[in-house]
């Protein structure tokens, strides 16, 4: 292409103008800068998660002994303990694990995509998209029992003796203070709306491919560029994972 | 997504699409336009009709703060319910009046208008693009700050009236119904244009950046960028990592307001009732807020900065003084800006070590903005002067950036500020130091680069006499109110007749806002000057300031594409004025230093064994 044609020749000053002196198209570029802007959104929100945290009680004492309580900040593998079809099983944690590997599988399928569409390989970009976009899915499938769990909530037992359920919503929530539940419906929901346009992003790219729309461009360089949004999102999903569940 | 990459092939060899300049139909020309200049005036005029909204609303205000005992009878066809049954301004809607000014004058005028105007125009301009990098996101950009502008202009209509916590919408205030007629619905509407405004800024943001990193002509390396390129670069990238704090910030006080969580919101007390609100800090709001808002005062001044430094180098008839150090310093004001949000937090109880801390951090920024403000002294001294009102109003803006900055050391000091802190002393900083000043920078700009957009000339009297009256309404406006900040008045209050104390500095509020009525008397000047010369004006020669950047090298009417032909190569910095051994006072960027053996310096001389000619041609 000229491209490359024009670097080898500019070779002394690539920022001396008249090329693209990061070797990007404008189209990648503004995926970079986005991403950077899209950066600062959650790391403002995982400050405020961990500022509105460290101003609540943290709660002291052994683990086995750890109760829910208003007073305190839940242990989080408290919490999250709950595997679809296993009812009444502790199995701290493993639930979201399992939707974490799901989505770094579906980075490393994104991978193969963006390495199929540098081969030309239109076949192998429609099959790792396609793996991609079911990831992503199941992801979000994976995110939703979460949330409905969540929603539903625990049996409480009232002081009369009668038996009620309690569940996590926005202004409370039977695992520690209200908070609690409403940083972890905002920022999980706003990743998960992330997710959701990037499936939506990657069908689009998925269809463009399946009609040959790249091959008769000649490059499949929108697959890379919305390869750059999954990774950013599954990257931010590794914060949210360490901050709402590890720590 | 498509629509982006249509353009692919043409910023590999950026120079061979384009050339002709087809004809277009309304629509597409001045409505869905994706030329960059189209879409910079769209930002203007949308910027000019804000501009009169927000001057308008500060008149209503200083009229109730300048003679309180007036009765505003007159205003109740326009005003309808908000004008009390006593003939007063209700107060409430005193609180909306100035919260408008601020997000409109802030928002709407300084970022939008003078971003979004000048970026637009002048970086494929003056960097030697056919347009931006995307022009269908530039088309965006503009119809999202739109769709902004109506959601907030509705909202002055509400019964309710628009919102009043302050532009900067602190909570608790603006996260209850409840508290004020300013936070109900009009609270929301605020929050929704912002967020759109956001995603305008963002689309716009990348765009510029994008732009100038990738589509520059052939020899603009950065250290040939005029500095006007450079202002509206660190703007961009400072609007790009601080708006979405911004954005992050809104939608958690969405969701305190209409879904009742507590981001914000701790054990208050409203009308008698305990609210069940517990757990969250308003305090984290302004931190998020501010570390926007810092960065958003250096994203209204920067570009006018930028401005003025191409203005003031041009019509001196010297180099700017001091280029790289203007570069140095417009970094250095972008990185620290990041890092002095809290400055604006002293008395909220912050520990007074951090506040010493942020008391450093914010001190530092006046070393590049002192650069700055001596390297434009420089600049003009001994120079060959012409003021054109472009120079006249630069010249303005410097003076006062120096005025407001030298009272920024004061408020800057986390001890002073206790005592300052939300006073007119305050009002009176920022009016100057980032109203004035780049409300200055923007109509230098207008000024300047009329010839340009419209192909025709401004009146140059009328220029004169619209500079003057504003100059000096201006500091008539402002410099009396630091005497009543520093006398403790504090600022959004209705009034300040109840106490006797308080009536010393009725008179000096009375001389304020007649002055505030004839600045902005004067504006309407100006108004009519800009829409004559666009349809009557004299029409304007290829280069009417004599200026060395190149977006004096396109037809009077530049057509889609800017340039007939192969863009034209820069071979030189923008600022060779007056150079010595020199034909004219001036070498544009395009000339070779091949074609001015005359006046090349030794180093020069050497540049011209590289020089790629083919396609220059030799101008005389």
């Amino acid at each position: 292409m000229a491209e490359s044609a024009v670097i080898v020749e500019e070779k002394k000053n690539i920022w001396g103008g008249g090329v693209s002196p990061m070797k990007a198209s404008y189209g990648k570029l503004m995926m970079w800068f986005f991403l950077l802007s899209d950066a600062f959104t959650f790391s403002a929100l995982l400050i405020t998660y961990g500022l509105i945290r460290f101003s609540h009680q943290a709660y002291e004492g052994t683990v086995e002994n750890f109760t829910f309580s208003q007073e305190w900040w839940p242990i989080p593998e408290k919490v999250f303990e709950a595997v679809p079809f296993l009812h009444g099983v502790e199995l701290p944690l493993v639930f979201v694990g399992i939707m974490t590997f799901i989505l770094i599988v579906s980075s490393v399928t994104m991978v193969l995509a963006v390495e199929a569409g540098e081969r030309m390989d239109r076949k192998g970009v429609e099959k790792w998209m396609l793996w991609t976009i079911l990831g992503g899915l199941v992801f979000l499938g994976c995110q939703a029992w979460e949330w409905s769990h969540f929603i539903h909530g625990v049996e409480m037992t009232a002081e009369d003796g009668t038996k009620f359920l309690w569940g996590a919503g926005l202004t409370s929530n039977p695992y520690g203070p209200p908070n609690f539940a409403a940083l972890f419906f905002f920022i999980t929901g706003f990743h998960g709306f992330h997710v959701f346009s990037g499936v939506l992003i990657n069908f689009i790219i998925f269809y463009q491919a399946t009609v040959g729309i790249f091959e008769k461009r000649g490059h499949y360089e929108m697959v890379e560029k919305v390869g750059l949004y999954w990774h950013f999102v599954d990257l931010v999903w590794v914060f949210v994972f360490t901050f709402f569940y590890l720590v | 997504m498509s629509v982006t990459d249509i353009h692919l092939q043409e910023d590999l060899a950026h120079d061979d699409h384009h050339d002709e300049h087809h004809e277009q139909g309304f629509v597409s020309k001045y409505i869905f336009t994706t030329d960059h200049k189209m879409i910079a005036k769209q930002f203007l005029i949308t910027g000019i009709f804000w501009a009169i909204i927000g001057g308008g609303l500060s008149i209503i205000f200083r009229l109730q703060l300048g003679f309180p005992e007036m009765s505003l009878e007159w205003l109740r066809p326009m005003l309808g319910q908000w004008i009390t049954p006593e003939g007063k301004l209700d107060a409430e809607f005193y609180l909306a009046l100035v919260t408008m000014h601020g997000t409109i004058m802030v928002f709407f005028v300084l970022t939008a208008g003078l971003s979004g105007t000048f970026s637009n125009f002048l970086i494929p301009l003056q960097i030697g693009a056919r347009d931006m990098a995307s022009g269908f996101m530039n088309m965006l950009s503009y119809w999202f700050f739109f769709a902004s502008s109506v959601v907030m202009f509705i909202s002055l209509f509400l019964e309710t009236g628009p919102a009043g916590g302050g532009w900067t919408v602190y909570p608790p205030l603006s996260a209850l119904p409840q508290a004020i007629k300013g936070s109900a619905a009009g609270m929301t509407m605020w929050l929704v244009s912002m967020a759109l405004f956001i995603a305008s800024s963002l689309l716009g943001g990348i765009n510029y950046i994008t732009t100038i990193i990738n589509l520059r002509t052939h020899g603009m390396s950065f250290s040939r960028l005029p500095l006007t390129i450079w202002a509206f670069f660190v703007t961009a990238i400072l609007g790009l990592l601080s708006f979405p704090v911004l954005l992050s910030a809104a939608l958690l006080l969405i969701f305190d307001r209409s879904f009742g969580t507590s981001f914000y919101l701790s054990e208050i007390f409203i009308a008698g009732e305990a609210l069940p609100n517990v757990g969250g800090s308003p305090i984290l709001y302004q931190h998020l807020f501010w570390f926007l808002g810092h960065p958003e005062v250096y994203i209204v001044i920067l570009p006018a900065l930028g401005i003025t430094s191409e203005i003031i180098a041009t019509n001196a008839r010297k180099p700017i003084f001091g280029y790289k150090a203007m570069i140095g310093s417009i970094l250095g004001i972008g990185f620290l800006s990041f890092v002095v949000w809290a400055h604006h937090m002293f008395v909220t109880g912050m520990n007074p070590f951090l506040g010493s801390v942020f008391t450093i951090l914010t001190l530092i920024i006046a070393v590049p903005s002192a650069i700055k403000a001596f390297n434009y002294i420089t600049t003009l001294w001994k120079g060959n002067i012409v003021f054109t009102p472009a120079m006249l109003f630069s010249i303005g803006l410097v003076s006062f950036f120096i005025s407001g900055g030298l009272t920024g050391i004061f408020l800057g000091n986390s001890v002073l500020d206790i005592n300052l802190h939300d006073t007119y002393f305050v009002v009176a900083h920022f009016h100057l130091v980032m109203g004035s000043a780049s409300f200055f920078g923007m109509l230098a700009g207008v000024y300047h680069w009329f010839p340009k957009m419209f192909g025709r000339m401004m009146d140059d009297k009328l220029g004169k006499v619209h500079f003057w009256l504003s100059f000096i309404g201006i500091y008539l406006v402002f410099f009396p109110l630091h005497y009543i900040g520093i006398a403790g008045f504090p600022r959004r209050y209705y009034s300040f007749t109840s106490f006797e104390t308080f009536s010393i500095y009725g008179d000096l509020n009375a001389l304020v806002s007649i002055a505030a009525i004839l600045t902005f008397a004067a504006q309407f000047i100006f108004l009519f000057n800009f829409f004559y010369s666009i349809f009557r004006g004299k029409l304007a020669p290829a280069n009417p300031w004599k200026s060395n950047t190149m977006e004096w090298t396109t037809p009077r009417f530049p057509g889609h594409g800017n340039w007939v032909g192969a863009i034209p190569k820069i071979f030189r910095w923008p600022y060779d004025y007056s150079k010595p051994g020199a034909k004219d006072d001036f070498i544009p960027q395009t000339v070779p230093y091949s074609h001015t053996p005359e006046s090349n310096l030794e180093h020069e001389e050497e540049l011209t064994k590289e020089e790629d000619l083919t396609g220059v041609e030799k101008v005389n």
